[in-house]
């Protein structure tokens, strides 16, 4: 019992909790981060609807404005689209998947980037320039136009009725590779410094490979920027996943993200039915700012310099 | 166990491929030039010489952090170039010079110390393995308990006591320290230094001991060879060597050292400092600053040359300066 | 004894963390004679450092001084303001810093550096500033003078650039030069170099040192009196010959047989169990007792002032009569 009560007190004075525990923005952050996250996660048991359920829909209920407008119905909070599909319901199960593709995302760039950063840091040489050259080519253009190959190239070499069952997977790799760079320069970089430190060439006058070298001792030692490189890329391939989506190229309107149901309200914003789209694009709004924030406060509370 | 080295490195300083095609020669740095030694079992062989003159460089060629470009190391017999003697590794093993970096961070004591003996597969029963770890600990100083903690929880002194326990898990004969007290206070020093003779008698280890400090040499050394931008000048035993060093600079050297007995005497200064290993002088490396140079010193380089068993110097006013030494002495 | 110099009185340097304040120097006294050398020792983290600091009132936030007073001349210092405080750093106190490479501007000149401090210190005008320093370099044994001081801090070497910082800290004729590790990072041969130069320099323009460092060879050619530091507090102080041949403090005599000297026997050295205690665990009564070998049972309960013993000061019971 004291063991855990001393655990929970060496937690609740650690540095990221104590800094946590001393700023406003990131108590707001985290508290909007959970409501997000967890009103995503568990969508199928807290919405009020099951929008993709066809057998509940009923056309006669589409175009509802929200509740609290004169012709609203209390059924629908948030109103209701052209098919009648609850906003507040598809709001909560689109954020899944823009959650979903978004942290999938991240986990490719981060295990692609964090790999040929460790790799061209720690073996140098031409295999590092090669793939630091690779790098900065694909700098050169811009994340989404990457993305927007990728999701091309494959929508080409795939047969045409796998398309929208593996269309959420495409998008995945798409911004997954669009983003790896970020992770390898990162990881290069620390490699550099960490590789000439002599805790690594103790490793070596032991006798250990290069392989457990860089996993077990280097890659440890680099992951602190990494993670909240992470937290902050989160928000962007949300981003990203709702900007492909809102051209279409994303995934399909049966399965929508956040990103798709906008572009769909889109279209009724100019005949008065505002909220389709409205909505939608308020709760992208604040689930990219409560993770951005979160992942400033992060880099800040790691950062020794700023303690 | 002997190590019998004719060890040379040549490292290559070059600046960046860009700047090569922008007609910039290849420049290269010889940090370590044609120097031979050998270890006897169970002796502690120093290293001294102020910073850049290729100390910490043998060292890490020795223990195979460098490749000698040119010459060979033999330890017990055979040459560690060739890729069938990389089991000798296990028994030889290094302590670094700073405690705060030689330790991973993330990694808990336990595991830095037992590291070499995963490498290796010594043992692999989790039981024994957590035994021989603590009593690893206890042969330096430390609690079985303090293998849970981090490195960050202990004291410099601490930590390079962590290293040695590393250092010893593999059951090595020959240790290779790179200046292991000079990061440490002298409270600490003396600690560090008692518990590596400590361990040098009961575990009858070899080391190789690269420092500065001529005072800690004397304390730990059998036997001492001084170094002077990138060669070995003179080479003897610790007794003998500071008692009737031969060589200028090793006499430079022990003048500088301070003396807390001759309380308010200054130490006679030498002139001029240690010249830019990229363009060394020519001749003997260090007559710009030694008083008996003259014109052979400019010109020749000298040998190292054997004149009693077991010593050995390069210089060549050494022979006719011998009367004048011990009128000056 | 005539009237002190610098006087630093009951000094005590805090850090605020959030697991509570850190007390590095407590409660340390000490003066310094017009044209003395005083040498303070100590290990890493016993707040020698920090007290240099403290009197040219350059402490890092969140550092401060939060009890005490330290006189310069007769006129009290730890409470000017900035400005002023500015104006008595390079004019009547001279600094020297461990690393010559990072208290000298890269991007400047040698001779810039120096005309500026001389010109801004003794409005001197700019043409006297270029003579005084060629002279100042001259002094502290640069060749050709004339020539280095167009040259960047990178032509130099560590040795050349500690010289060229000791003339900086000369320039404004200071009466005090406080030196922290000045020879830290220089190499054995170069040491003995800076180390004759500055106690030339001190003797002939009647400075005072307040030389800190942790090397006791450095303090015994240099300093008159030494003061020696431990956990933020005075352990002992006296002259240079009685601290190094006959010390009261049992730290002090720990200290001095645990540095190898040379024509010594061959057995082991002396040693001081354990390790100095860290700031946030400073043991009640002496901070030295647990690794004090003529522990009394006071010395666990009750914190000693430095009390004199012969023409020393021991901070130790074992001296209290």
């Amino acid at each position: 019992m004291s063991q855990v009560e001393s655990w929970l007190r060496q937690s609740w004075n650690h540095d990221v909790v104590w800094s946590l525990r001393h700023s406003p923005t990131a108590i707001i952050a985290v508290f909007s981060t959970l409501i997000c996250v967890g009103g995503a996660l568990f969508a199928p048991w807290i919405a009020p609807h099951n929008p993709f359920d066809s057998a509940s829909l009923s056309l006669s209920d589409g175009f509802t404005p929200p509740s609290w407008t004169q012709a609203g119905n209390t059924t629908y909070l948030l109103g209701t689209d052209d098919q009648g599909r609850d906003i507040l319901s598809t709001i909560m199960y689109g954020a899944r998947i823009s959650l979903a593709v978004g942290v999938a995302a991240v986990l490719f760039s981060l295990v692609l980037g964090v790999g040929l950063g460790l790799v061209a840091g720690y073996v140098g040489g031409r295999l590092d320039a090669f793939i630091m050259r690779v790098a900065d080519i694909q700098l050169s253009f811009p994340a989404i136009l990457i993305a927007l190959l990728i999701d091309g190239v494959a929508r080409v070499v795939l047969p045409r009725e796998a398309h929208d069952d593996i269309a959420i997977y495409v998008l995945t790799v798409a911004i997954g590779v669009s983003g790896w760079v970020q992770y390898a320069r990162t990881v290069r970089g620390a490699t550099l410094v960490e590789r000439h430190k002599e805790y690594v060439q103790a490793a070596r006058v032991i006798g250990r490979s290069s392989a457990a070298i860089m996993l077990r001792h280097v890659l440890p030692n680099v992951m602190g920027p990494v993670l909240v490189l992470a937290t902050i890329h989160i928000a962007t391939a949300i981003i990203a996943e709702a900007t492909l989506s809102y051209l279409g190229v994303g995934v399909p309107p049966t399965r929508p993200s956040l990103g798709t149901l906008i572009r769909v309200g889109n279209d009724f914003l100019l005949s008065g039915e505002w909220w389709i789209a409205v909505f939608p694009g308020i709760a992208l709004v604040v689930l990219i700012l409560s993770v951005n924030l979160l992942g400033d406060w992060l880099r800040d509370a790691l950062n020794p310099k700023l303690r | 166990m002997r190590v019998e080295k004719i060890g040379r490195d040549f490292d290559v300083s070059r600046p960046w491929l860009n700047r090569v095609l922008e007609r910039e020669p290849r420049r290269s740095l010889c940090a370590v030039n044609e120097v031979s030694f050998s270890i006897r079992k169970g002796e502690t062989l120093a290293l001294v010489g102020e910073s850049g003159c290729g100390k910490s460089t043998v060292a890490r060629m020795i223990v195979g952090l460098h490749t000698p470009s040119r010459g060979r190391i033999v330890f017990d017999g055979a040459d560690l170039a060739d890729p069938q003697s990389a089991p000798l590794r296990r028994r030889m093993q290094m302590i670094f010079q700073d405690p705060y970096a030689s330790l991973n961070p993330r990694w808990r004591v336990r595991a830095i110390v037992a590291e070499p003996i995963v490498a290796h597969g010594l043992v692999r029963d989790q039981a024994r393995l957590a035994a021989r770890v603590s009593e690893l600990l206890a042969q330096v100083g430390l609690v079985a308990e303090d293998g849970d903690k981090f490195p960050h929880e202990f004291s410099g002194g601490q930590r390079q006591r962590i290293s040695i326990a590393r250092a010893l898990s593999a059951n090595p004969e020959f240790l290779v320290c790179d200046e292991p007290t000079s990061a440490l206070d002298v409270s600490v020093q003396a600690q560090i230094l008692n518990l590596m003779k400590d361990l040098q008698t009961r575990l009858g280890l070899t080391y190789l001991f690269i420092s500065h400090n001529l005072a800690v040499v004397a304390h730990i050394a059998t036997r001492v060879g001084v170094m002077y931008l990138g060669s070995l000048v003179e080479i003897a035993d610790a007794k003998q060597l500071f008692e009737r060093p031969r060589h200028p600079y090793t006499r430079m050297l022990i003048d500088a050292i301070p003396d807390l007995q001759m309380t308010g005497k200054a130490r006679t200064p030498v002139a001029g400092e240690v010249p830019n290993p990229l363009a060394p002088p020519s001749g003997c490396a260090f007559h710009p600053r030694c008083p008996h140079a003259d014109g052979r010193c400019r010109s020749e380089r000298p040998e190292l040359i054997t004149q009693e068993p077991g010593s050995a110097v390069a210089c060549q006013a050494i022979g006719r300066r011998v009367g004048l030494d011990h009128s000056s002495l | 004894m005539g009237k002190p110099l610098l006087e630093v009185r009951n000094l005590r340097v805090e850090f605020p963390t959030r697991h509570g304040t850190l007390c590095a120097v407590d409660d340390l006294s000490f003066h310094i004679a017009p044209g003395e050398t005083l040498g303070v020792v100590g290990e890493s983290g016993a707040g020698k450092s920090l007290t240099g600091m403290a009197i040219i009132g350059l402490l890092d936030p969140p550092g401060r001084v939060a009890a005490g007073e330290i006189w310069l001349e007769g006129e009290r210092i730890d409470n000017l303001p900035r400005e002023a405080m500015r104006r008595i750093r390079g004019k009547r106190i001279g600094t020297i810093f461990q690393d010559p490479l990072t208290s000298l501007n890269p991007l400047f000149t040698i001779g810039e550096q120096l005309i500026e401090t001389i010109d801004t210190h003794l409005q001197s005008g700019r043409r006297t500033a270029r003579q005084l320093a060629i002279e100042l370099l001259a002094e502290v044994g640069i060749p050709a003078p004339e020539l280095r001081l167009d040259q960047y801090p990178h032509h130099f070497s560590g040795g050349m650039r500690q010289r060229v910082v000791i003339a900086l800290a000369l320039a404004g004729k200071p009466r005090l030069i406080i030196a922290d590790e000045p020879t830290t990072a220089l190499d054995v041969s170069i040491q003995a170099q800076i180390i004759t130069l500055l106690k030339k320099l001190a003797a002939e323009h009647g400075v005072a040192v307040l030389l800190i460092t942790h090397d006791m060879g450095v303090i015994a050619e240099t300093a008159d009196r030494v003061a020696v530091m431990y956990a933020g507090r005075l352990a002992e102080i006296g002259p240079l010959r009685e601290v190094i041949h006959t010390a009261h403090h049992p730290y002090t005599r720990g200290l001095m047989s645990s540095i190898p000297k040379l024509g010594e026997g061959r057995d082991k050295l002396a040693q001081i169990d354990g390790a100095m205690p860290r700031l946030n665990a400073i043991p009640p009564g002496c901070a030295f007792n647990p690794r004090c070998p003529e522990r009394l049972e006071r010395c666990t309960r009750e914190r000693p002032a430095p009390l004199p013993v012969r023409s020393n000061f021991a901070a130790c019971w074992l001296y209290d009569r």
